[in-house]
């Protein structure tokens, strides 16, 4: 906790400042100072976290700015009861945008950049052109100031660094959170970050909101400090490229990166400015941009945080996988009957459909798993085995049919309701969460799964798991420096931590050596004993003969047989799909 | 509202042509380098306000056509994104990062820009700059003119280069997927810095007609972005012809509503018809 005592003395410090009666040439520059970290703080909730750069800040601030300049200058307000409402209005715009931005699934990256700068500029056209600016700007110099510091200096100081302390306090308060562990797995990989449990919308949304309300009330603070608002000044492009460059500089994945580079950023400028190098300043401000993309892509603070504990065992070492030490088997939904065609159904699609651009890839599958059974999806490639998984756990939809999981029908939930619910999946090539430590990695599906685990217990949970599967030894590595057959390992660590009550493994087996799939199938014969039904999608015969209880068979998107392994593989279908007709083989 | 007379709709909407090909112009260079090499070259309109400087000073003060200058800045800048291309591609950068590295290097231009030629308007005076056409009741003035037809050669120029030459093709192959393309023997770094100083050279070019048909002034730089962002998504990225059209759509579309409402309202029509077609067709990008 040294790190919120430090904060809190360094604020307290701050806020004793103008008592030194100083002039009031510090204030106002350390005003400047607090106001960048406020923005650049407030821009990196959403978009440091989440890796959804917006070149909108200068909307929601400039949103702010004239909120408080309307209401203070045209209706009188008094000032400060103009800032909750500059703040609410930038959080209402974000909350808009995002509810129509955040649904269309390829607006991400430059794209998103793009949208929100073109949003700042219809804003800007539309405050220009209405009453509300309508061309001269506006003067504030008529609005009363209320006497927080004995001079106005000290009432800006102040109001600002409380802003700032608050947005640094909220910052870092995410950054520890479910919200934020949510945002840093979006940032890495979106797609996965919904299917294992994570409500991709909704955190986004919530960030966003959070980060325009503050950059909001800063506008406001900076409506009066300036005293003289116009459209031209107020939205700029400098705004918003200069937030993202100072965040940049600090380090968009720590919660004070931002703040660092504000500071760094509002100095140099400073500097640059008192004297008669503006132009030198300004160009200093490019280069500096231009080396740190290049040179430090982490930024101040994600160079300089101390160095993960790397594991220092061989890389090519085979984790044995251990006798579980800890999961209490009691939290496990104990399947009701063994018998693996007469137990109750856990997951039954009915006359499921799904088509891309015309091409079937599912054709009408009607398929039942049972509780507590191993069940082998069979089929070539390209039969519809992957679509299926993604059907089932929601991140295609079905154009038709009905699937129903534990009594609930999802075929319209989205990946997250049904992961939280107990379906977890794994990945034929394992998409880890690349900047996340392989333990970060199963913590989040501790805390968004099934079990929805405080962080602190996830973390437990999660070590668990990591013995379970063997790779407790690089619980603090980073996924890149796993193996493949340790990669696939994270895949079932992180699946297993969610607790599930159906696990979909998806070709698990392929790429691994005979000794790593017999570790991998002792594995997945565990997995099952300790109550979890599991569908096996799997190319390996040897694998799947020994696993499963029941095999269903597809072949270009429709179900062919289903049954007992020894009946399923004797029909003349199944040896036509995988091996050819006669026919075939002649033409 | 009232409307306007039919013959000033008509200027209206033939000077929303003009502009719309400065436009296209300037977006051609970004939607090669965007589609085809995944730079988003945000650097692309610093690099045309300096060709428009340079174009400037050499007219001015050394009384050169502002045509001819053009055979200086053209090489010139090809020579300057060759270098940039190999800057970018030497440091693997992300498009996202591409945008902001090229930011910074517009920030270093402007600022260059401004420490020689300060921040003070300049206007290049040649000898066509008062020169007029009338066809009929419409006024067509010469520089606007110049560039129209500059802009929609370069353009159609570029479009057969990339769809009918081996060079054209190879440079799609490599856009498409260099790892392939270079196993079939595409010399795909050759490519990607000829292509990117083409695309500077470009620059330079609508730099020049930049010079032609406007009063410059540093900071004024920013103010096409937004615009020619939006032509280039509207248009496609990739493409030559694309950003041409839809520059003139939105050239078009903007002298309309400038006749029919205020001037300061321009900017909606683009910046809208850029969010509509983010939201709506997002997979073109």
């Amino acid at each position: 906790m040294h790190v919120v005592g430090l904060f809190a003395a360094v604020a307290i410090a701050l806020a004793a400042v103008p008592f030194f009666g100083l002039p009031a040439f510090y204030e106002t520059f350390l005003y400047l100072v607090f106001h960048w970290i406020v923005l650049a703080t407030s821009w990196n909730i959403l978009s440091g976290y989440s890796g959804y750069f917006s070149f909108g800040q200068g909307a929601f601030f400039g949103l702010g700015v004239y909120a408080t300049a309307t209401l203070a200058a045209h209706y009188r307000w008094p000032f400060l009861a103009t800032l909750p409402m500059a703040a609410a209005a930038a959080a209402g715009l974000g909350l808009a945008l995002g509810t129509v931005v955040f649904r269309v699934k390829q607006v991400r990256g430059e794209l998103f950049a793009l949208l929100t700068l073109a949003v700042t500029f219809v804003l800007a056209t539309v405050i220009l052109n209405t009453s509300i600016d309508g061309g001269p700007g506006v003067y504030l110099s008529a609005v009363s100031l209320p006497a927080i510091g004995r001079t106005p200096a000290s009432t800006f100081y102040l109001l600002e660094l409380g802003l700032a302390v608050a947005t640094l306090a909220i910052a870092w308060w995410i950054a520890r959170s479910r919200l934020g562990t949510g945002l840093f797995a979006i940032h890495d990989d979106e797609d996965v970050a919904e299917v294992l449990g994570v409500p991709t919308f909704r955190c986004k949304q919530v960030a966003f909101a959070i980060g325009c309300a503050l950059a909001g009330a800063a506008g406001g603070i900076h409506a009066l400090f300036v005293s003289y608002v116009t459209v031209a000044e107020t939205f700029s492009i400098t705004v918003p490229l200069t937030v993202v460059l100072m965040s940049v500089l600090g380090g968009t994945r720590h919660w004070a990166g931002p703040a660092v580079g504000a500071a760094v950023i509002t100095i140099i400028s400073y500097a640059s400015t008192t004297g008669d190098h503006v132009l030198a300043g300004k160009a200093a401000v490019g280069v500096i941009l231009i080396a740190v993309i290049l040179f430090m892509p982490e930024g101040i603070l994600g160079t300089l945080r101390p160095g993960r504990t790397r594991s220092k065992r061989q890389q090519g070492e085979v984790p044995q996988a251990v006798v579980p030490a800890g999961p209490g088997d009691q939290d496990f939904p104990r399947p009701a009957i063994q018998s693996s065609t007469t137990g109750a159904r856990v997951l039954s699609l009915r006359e499921v459909s799904k088509a891309f651009a015309g091409i079937k890839a599912l054709d009408r599958v009607t398929l039942d798993v049972y509780r507590g059974e191993i069940l082998g999806l069979l089929g070539p490639n390209g039969s519809g085995k992957s679509t299926l998984i993604n059907v089932v756990s929601g991140y295609y939809s079905a154009d038709a049919g009905s699937i129903v999981f534990d009594g609930q029908s999802i075929e319209r939930w989205p990946p997250h309701r049904v992961a939280r619910i107990g379906l977890a999946r794994t990945y034929q090539i394992p998409r880890p969460f690349a900047h996340s430590s392989v333990l970060d990695n199963v913590v989040l599906t501790a805390m968004f799964g099934a079990p929805a685990l405080s962080r602190r217990d996830a973390l437990i949970e999660a070590r668990r798991w990591l013995d379970f599967t063997g790779l407790a030894s690089k619980a603090n590595a980073l996924p890149a420096e796993l193996n493949l057959h340790q990669r696939k390992f994270l895949e079932f660590s992180r699946a297993l931590a969610s607790r599930p009550q159906l696990l979909l493994l998806d070709e698990v087996l392929s790429g691994l050596t005979p000794t790593e799939i017999d570790s991998a199938v002792g594995l997945i014969r565990r997995i099952r004993d300790q109550g979890t039904t599991i569908v096996l999608v799997e190319h390996l015969m040897r694998a799947v003969i020994a696993l499963a209880d029941r095999i269903a068979v597809l072949d270009q998107g429709s179900l062919i047989a289903e049954g007992m392994p020894d009946d399923v593989m004797a029909q003349a279908a199944v040896k036509a799909a995988y091996l050819g007709t006669a026919a075939n083989v002649a033409g | 509202m009232n409307l306007p007379s039919p013959t000033l709709l008509a200027q209206a909407i033939l000077s929303g042509i003009f502009v719309g090909a400065l436009y296209g112009l300037l977006g051609l260079g970004l939607s090669l380098s965007w589609g085809l090499l995944r730079q988003i070259n945000l650097s692309h309109f610093a690099l045309a306000f300096l060709g428009a400087y340079l174009s400037y000073q050499l007219a001015t003060v050394g009384g050169v056509d502002p045509l001819v200058t053009l055979l200086v800045i053209a090489p010139l800048f090809f020579v300057l994104g060759a270098a940039i291309h190999g800057l970018l591609s030497r440091f693997a950068v992300t498009p996202l990062n591409s945008l902001l590295v090229t930011f910074g290097l517009t920030v270093i231009i402007e600022s260059v820009i401004q420490w020689y030629w300060t921040a003070d308007y300049r206007r290049l005076a040649s000898r066509y700059a008062d020169i007029t056409f009338r066809a009929g009741p419409l006024f067509v003035p010469l520089p606007e003119l110049m560039t129209f037809l500059l802009s929609v050669s370069l353009c159609v120029a570029v479009w057969a280069t990339l769809r009918y030459t081996d060079l054209g093709k190879a440079i799609r192959a490599a856009a498409e997927d260099a790892p392939i393309a270079a196993a079939f023997g595409v010399n795909q770094r050759t490519l990607a810095a000829l292509l990117s100083g083409v695309c500077a050279a470009l620059a330079g070019a609508a730099g020049v007609c930049l010079a032609l048909t406007y009063t410059l002034t540093p900071s004024q730089l920013y103010a096409w972005i937004g615009v020619v962002f939006a032509a280039v998504m509207i248009g496609g990225l990739g493409s030559a012809l694309g950003p041409l059209f839809a520059g003139i759509v939105i050239g078009v579309s903007e002298a309309i509503t400038m006749a029919l409402t205020a001037p300061s309202w321009a900017p909606l029509v683009s910046f809208s018809l850029l969010i509509v077609v983010l939201l709506v067709r997002p997979g073109r990008a």
